[in-house]
């Protein structure tokens, strides 16, 4: 017998929600790269003196 | 079966459906977890800490410090309603919030709020500082492990103790704007420290009912409102000469030294009527005034500093830079 397997069919609420939250993560990751490059042009060769 | 087991069922099954189903959580939900009211007062703080600091901090890193710093007391929050699920569902304060109302899992908040913990921890001592990181990290510890999960429930000193995470701030600030800690970041400490009691027992005196409910031993509930009251009144005249201490000390003009000593007197006479007004609707409405006023104390202190301190050696920056 060919049983397909169960799969989880998203609503379009749900669909919508996944969408916002995965452009919310993708903007957060955005921002810290953006943020990691204009602190590395800021600091210079200073960005590898880390002292306490 | 008590309230809270109730409550805790409850926000359990709801939980439980939640994670069955694929996610509905929204963004703003996430948001939410974040105690975005509680992260703007802490933003503030640390940016007076920042400000104040000798020497110059350039905008970037300014900018960063205080990124880090928000994000990290936003992990703070979402970590303390993930361990409070049970005792939120049965507060009507906070019955509306995520996970009481299972549009969040707790699986997910508390994987939200370590990934943030871990990032702002981590970036604030990659960018900025590892003394300041280093204190971002003490504080969501002291904010989610000592007060959520210990104090909270165990003892009326719980925010007294637990007050000591949301004044850390302008110490982290500071520390990011010099990579150490001296006597003025200290003041600042000692300030929203002793804040803290009078403004969150005059909010508690309003809300008896919903921290009975829920089984925490906040003061007015252990030890009635009468006690409450006295206590205030107590921290009310000890916040007075801390609030004024950075004028007497001389690391503050005389514009904060005035406006300390008119907001101290000004808390330590509410806090004196909420102590004599014991019935009713007056002795609410002086509960609401007081803690209402106590955030424009906050607020108005902090403010001075920043504009004496930190927005005057600005303008000189700028102007030695002009000449």
């Amino acid at each position: 017998m060919d049983e397909k397997p169960e799969r989880v069919v998203l609503t379009e609420e749900q669909k919508r929600s996944r969408r916002a939250r995965s452009i919310a993560i993708a903007l957060a990751l955005g921002v810290l790269v953006i943020l990691f490059y204009i602190v590395t042009l800021v600091k210079g060769p200073a960005v590898l003196n880390r002292p306490l | 079966m008590s309230l809270v087991s109730e409550g805790a069922e409850l926000a359990g099954s709801r939980a439980a459906s939640a994670r069955l189903e694929p996610s509905i959580a929204s963004v703003g939900d996430y948001v939410a977890l974040m105690k975005p009211r509680v992260m703007s007062l802490v933003v503030f703080t640390a940016l007076v800490g920042l400000m104040i600091a000798p020497g110059h901090v350039h905008p970037v890193i300014g900018f960063t410090a205080l990124l880090c710093i928000a994000v990290g007391a936003g992990a703070a929050g979402v970590l303390n309603m993930w361990y409070d699920g049970d005792i939120d569902a049965v507060m009507t304060r906070t019955a509306g919030r995520p996970i009481p109302q299972g549009r969040v899992a707790p699986g997910e908040a508390l994987a939200f709020g370590t990934v943030l913990a871990g990032f702002s921890v981590g970036v604030l001592g990659l960018l900025v500082s590892w003394v300041a990181a280093a204190l971002l990290a003490f504080t969501v510890f002291f904010y989610v492990v000592v007060y959520t999960m210990w104090l909270k429930r165990s003892t009326p000193q719980n925010i007294v103790i637990g007050g000591a995470a949301g004044a850390f701030p302008p110490m982290i600030g500071w520390a990011a704007a010099t990579g150490g800690i001296s006597i003025e970041p200290c003041l600042l400490f000692l300030i929203v420290f002793f804040w803290t009691p009078p403004h969150f027992w005059a909010l508690s005196l309003i809300r008896t009912d919903d921290y009975a409910r829920a089984r925490i031993p906040m003061l007015p509930v252990v030890a009635g409102p009468d006690e409450t009251r006295r206590q205030i009144l107590l921290y009310a005249f000890v916040l007075a000469p801390v609030g004024a201490a950075p004028w007497l000390l001389g690391y503050a003009g005389a514009i904060y030294g005035v406006t300390a000593i008119a907001a101290g007197g000004a808390m330590a006479g509410l806090a004196w009527r909420l102590r004599n007004e014991r019935d009713g609707a007056r002795a609410e409405r002086a509960a609401q005034q007081l803690f209402a006023f106590s955030i424009l104390y906050l607020f108005v202190l902090f403010a001075v500093l920043l504009v004496e301190g930190g927005l005057g050696s600005l303008v000189g920056h700028a102007a030695r830079a002009l000449w």
